[in-house]
């Protein structure tokens, strides 16, 4: 046994499935010790904010300000308050006004901006420039040289008795507030779904709840194909028919197909992921039960078993001692697979709309079925489906990993 | 004395285990057939008698590894040739191999005609398919095989005919050496016998210069071979003609191992055959001295601290114990 | 020399297990065979009696008849001269104690999970020694060990795969030493051992015999090895015994063609091995 585990923890493959597992369940463990609350908590009004940290603006103004002098905040703030139009229209300019551009890249704002200053004239009229146009070119003008400017913003608020407008404070560019000073400040990773919740703690949550989907429906089919394999493999004749004409019609209907005729048939109400979890076990065990079965065959006329019937022990003494330790590496490799694509029938169920129901908990598939609903693959919102789909392939990866791990010390044949 | 056919000399070779643990399988071989001769190989399972079998091919994949020593066929050495080498210019025409499951090997889905083909292809791939066959038909009827064989499958034949069909067609280039691993050992006695009959006939007619025929058991073997060797532990421990061995075996595990024999002949009934306790040593860490020395009952504290050298006497024979031919003889007379 | 050699007459000593019209059928329509075709036979205590056929001729099916782990299609077996019955688990454990087996392959024959004290102490529970002390358990395991030269001292928490395939073979003859059943059958006990190891097995069994006076039922292919043990030879074709007797007399001049041809095939050392008697071009069986 203790010689078993060695070699398990000696394949690489094994090992790389198992840290990759317990690097998810940690995350499960862990994160929301740092991160307590209701997953599906709504925090955000709107749909899909970026990832990112926010903090309030109206707490900012009351925060300690700090006087910094850093010499390229103005070309930050120039260069990301320059719209695109504005620079095709600067170069137009320069095109109409016969300044040679040379290889000018218009996203090189200082370049950009030194041969504005050096060119631009508001007095000179180009032919063929409508009034419009040049006023247009005057407003851009005066903006780019306030960006520049020593220009202050001014906070006020009505006053509440003679609705005069009070000055509270006023914000020169070189204010600086320290983020952690900042009385509400939200860090969102992953930022926020369409409803606007947090996505990593709701992915969080979900990793758990699928996982643990996974394990029920792992559990519930490796019971049922076991027990049905063992005894229809082990007690023959009569038993095995019949289990293996209700194997077989299982095995025919697609299991995919049962389990969208039952999640449908149970209604959005009643389905819990526990609900969803019993039903996918009970739509997946038809091959490990052919499997175990055929085992217990091969394994059934073999001299141990023979000699432990000769002894007189009893039929579940023989199955419980003399065929179920040597097919339980068999069966824990059929579990891990079950797992997995316990996992994957409950991701495909719920991108269907036929999953858990969804105002209790998210799993993966409902996050899934969520950003398809509202088009965050059409609408770049990448933050709200792509980590889903990594950790679902991450989580089937580590799994499939670790059975072909096992799978490869428990027959040596496949070595190498 | 006739043309040396295979020489060995002073074979060494190993398998390694997945824990990458030496095992010293083959530890100093040395044998000579000379043309039209055969020798037999006796020993227990795990002495190194297949392993034998498999270094004298010349062809080493892992666990296998050659170590040293050298494999003379008709005078051209073949150790530490390139294995692709080996398999293109000796296999098959000038050393051949039957394992036990041979028979086994034939691909059920092709019709026997095709292994003729891929075996004389493999040397000569500008073969005519006509010449194969009547080169078949040829061989088969003088070996009586059914010619009819040639168009059958694998599926359709007895597994005596099967096998007896492998060796044909591994055969078929006339090698100078056949190796034949246990060839009959999964047959019934009826076809054990056409299998040996055959490999007669592949003797005696020449299509084989020489044979190393390798078996467990020894009536058969007494039978089948000129020369007997018997193995143990990865060492040949006596060499002498078939008769010698069997009924004058000198070295005390040899001597031992032809008593265990059981044959259906009147008077047998009242002989007790021999037993020997114990179990060979682990080949991993082979013993200093004598590797029989644990369960030789004739062995001193010297037979496990010295190892033993071959020692030859009589004609061309050799053992490898501390004792002498007369003092084994003397303590086999008091039994 | 000792009393195994003794040619013991049991013609006429008590029955043990005997056979009337003993058939197997396997399969229905085209699929059918019979594996084992109205066999009848008379095994009697202290008879030491060989079932010889080659691969497919019927000894294993009818071996597993005879333990009554298979149901024979058609006839009856009589137990100690009554008809058998083993219809209920009660009755089959009863029965159970009076025939035990060995079988071919030792390393199939363990639960590679139990260990050795294990697999003995199952035997001493199976005797009612439950409720034995732990002290009198191992000496009595202690013996069984001693019995079949094995050093219990140094098999305690073992797992059988660490013996080699004699010891596990020896430990399995330790086995039916705690047993004591009245039949062993023994199926090809010898066919995976080494020829060297091979004679001690066959010892133990002898020493079996004499000391508590089992029948003991011995499965092979090999009829040299039959002619040695036995005192009783069944010569076993397609399912049928195709010759019986004293071994002597069968061996020695066979009567039956099957059991011409089987003795002339097998290679031998003091008479000639007369390579005539096969035809190359016929196909064989």
């Amino acid at each position: 046994m203790k010689n078993m585990f060695r070699q398990i923890f000696h394949s690489p493959k094994f090992v790389a499935g198992f840290v990759i597992f317990v690097i998810i369940l940690l995350t499960m463990w862990l994160y929301p010790l740092i991160n307590p609350g209701n997953p599906l908590e709504m925090i955000g009004v709107g749909t899909f904010a970026r990832p990112g940290t926010y903090f309030s603006l109206y707490d900012a103004v009351d925060a300690p300000t700090e006087t910094l002098r850093l010499s390229d905040a103005d070309d930050k703030r120039i260069d990301a308050s320059m719209s695109m139009e504005d620079r095709v229209a600067m170069v137009a300019w320069f095109e109409q006004a016969g300044v040679d551009v040379g290889d000018l890249d218009i996203t090189d704002t200082d370049a950009l901006l030194d041969l504005w200053r050096a060119n631009y004239d508001s007095s000179t009229r180009l032919p063929g420039m409508t009034n419009a146009k040049r006023n247009y070119y005057k407003r851009l003008d005066r903006s780019i040289q306030s960006m520049q400017g020593a220009d202050k913003y001014s906070v006020m608020h009505k006053d509440a008795d003679s609705g005069e407008m009070v000055e509270r404070s006023t914000i020169n560019k070189t204010d600086y507030v320290n983020v952690a000073q900042v009385v509400n400040v939200k860090t969102l990773p992953l930022g926020t779904d369409n409803f606007g919740r947090d996505v990593l703690k709701e992915l969080v949550s979900a990793t758990k709840t699928s996982i643990v989907i996974g394990l029920i429906a792992g559990i519930v089919a490796t019971l049922i194909g076991l027990t049905l394999g063992l005894l229809a493999g082990y007690v023959g004749g009569i038993t095995d028919d019949i289990i293996m004409f209700i194997t077989n019609i299982f095995t025919v209907i697609p299991s995919f197909v049962l389990l969208i005729l039952i999640s449908y048939s149970i209604g959005q109400e009643q389905r819990g992921a526990s609900v969803v979890a019993i039903v996918i076990g009970l739509t997946s065990w038809t091959w490990t039960a052919r499997s175990v079965r055929s085992q217990v065959i091969s394994l059934r006329n073999r001299d141990h078993v023979n000699l432990s019937k000769l002894s007189g022990h009893s039929l579940v003494r023989i199955i419980l001692t003399d065929i179920l330790p040597y097919i339980a590496s068999y069966v824990v490799m059929a579990f891990i697979l079950q797992v997995s694509s316990g996992i994957l029938a409950e991701a495909q169920l719920s991108l269907l709309g036929l999953g858990p129901k969804t105002t209790e908990v998210p799993t993966l598939g409902l996050m899934m079925n969520w950003a398809m609903l509202y088009s965050a693959h059409t609408n770049g919102s990448w933050w709200a489906y792509f980590p889903v789909i990594l950790t679902i392939t991450l989580i089937s990866f580590s799994l499939n990993l670790m059975n072909t791990g096992l799978d490869q010390v428990f027959n040596p044949t496949l070595r190498d | 004395m006739g043309k040396v056919m295979l020489e060995v000399r002073d074979l060494k070779t190993k398998y390694v285990t997945r824990f990458h643990e030496d095992v010293y399988a083959v530890d100093g071989v040395s044998l000579k057939i000379e043309e039209g001769k055969s020798l037999g190989v006796a020993g227990e399972s795990g002495c190194g008698k297949s392993t034998l079998a498999l270094s004298l091919m010349g062809y080493y994949f892992p666990p296998l590894h050659y170590i040293s020593g050298d494999i003379l066929i008709d005078g051209k050495n073949i150790s530490g040739l390139d294995p692709d080498v080996v398999r293109k210019t000796i296999l098959g025409t000038e050393i051949a191999y039957i394992p036990q499951a041979a028979m086994n090997a034939l691909n059920p889905t092709q019709k026997i005609i095709r292994f003729v083909e891929d075996v004389v292809r493999a040397h000569d791939p500008k073969a005519r398919k006509k010449e194969i066959r009547e080169r078949a038909e040829a061989r088969f009827a003088e070996l009586g095989l059914p010619r009819t064989v040639l168009d059958k499958h694998a599926v359709e034949l007895s597994g005596g005919m099967k096998q007896r069909t492998v060796i044909a067609v591994s055969t078929i280039l006339s090698p100078k050496v056949l190796i034949a691993d246990e060839p009959s050992s999964a047959l019934d006695v009826t076809s054990q016998k056409m299998v040996i009959k055959m490999m007669r006939e592949l003797m005696d007619k020449g299509y084989i210069k020489s044979m190393l025929f390798i078996t467990h058991e020894l009536p058969l073997l007494y039978n089948v071979t000129d020369d007997i060797m018997v193995m143990y532990a990865g060492q040949i421990v006596e060499k002498g003609t078939a008769r010698e061995m069997v009924f004058d075996p000198i070295q005390p595990y040899s001597h031992g191992l032809m008593g265990a024999n059981l044959v259906p002949e009147d008077g047998m009934r009242d002989t007790k055959p021999t037993a020997i306790p114990g179990t060979p040593p682990n080949l991993k860490r082979p013993p200093k001295g004598c590797r029989f020395a644990e369960r030789c009952r004739y062995a001193t504290e010297e037979c496990r601290t010295h190892s033993v050298a071959e020692r030859p006497f009589g004609e061309g024979r050799m053992y490898r114990c501390r004792m002498s031919v007369e003092e084994l003889r003397e303590v086999y007379k008091d039994e | 020399m000792s009393e195994i050699r003794e040619r013991k007459d049991y013609s006429n000593g008590p029955l043990c297990l005997s056979g009337r019209g003993v058939t197997k059928v396997f399969g229905l329509g085209d699929n059918r065979t019979v594996a084992v075709d109205h066999v009848d036979f008379d095994f009697h205590e202290g008879e030491f009696v060989s079932i010889v056929g080659e691969s497919g001729s019927g000894k294993t099916t009818l071996s597993k008849m005879l333990l009554g782990l298979m149901t024979p299609t058609e006839g009856e077996i009589l137990f100690e001269g009554k008809p058998r019955d083993i219809s209920t688990g009660k009755k089959r454990k009863e029965y159970w104690k009076g025939i035990q087996a060995i079988f071919q392959d030792p390393f199939a024959s363990y639960n590679v999970f139990h260990k050795i004290d294990s697999v003995l102490l199952d035997c001493i529970h199976l005797r009612g020694g439950k409720n034995l002390s732990k002290k009198q358990k191992v000496e009595m395991m202690t013996e069984a060990c001693s019995f079949v030269n094995l050093k219990f001292s140094e098999l305690t928490n073992k797992y059988p795969f660490e013996l080699s395939g004699g010891q596990m073979q020896r430990l399995m003859i330790a086995r039916i030493f705690l047993l004591k059943p009245r039949i062993l059958l023994a199926d090809e006990p010898t066919s995976m051992v080494d020829a060297c190891s091979r004679a001690t097995i066959l010892d133990m069994l002898f020493e079996l015999r004499r000391e508590t006076g089992m029948t003991i039922i011995f499965i092979t292919h090999d009829i040299g090895l039959a002619y040695y043990v036995s005192d009783t030879v069944y010569i076993m074709e397609h399912g049928r015994f195709v010759e019986s007797g004293k071994a002597d007399d069968v061996i020695l001049t066979p009567q039956a063609p099957y059991t011409k041809r089987l003795i002339s095939d097998v290679p031998k050392i003091h008479e000639v091995w007369d390579l005539s008697t096969v035809d190359l071009l016929k196909e064989d069986a």
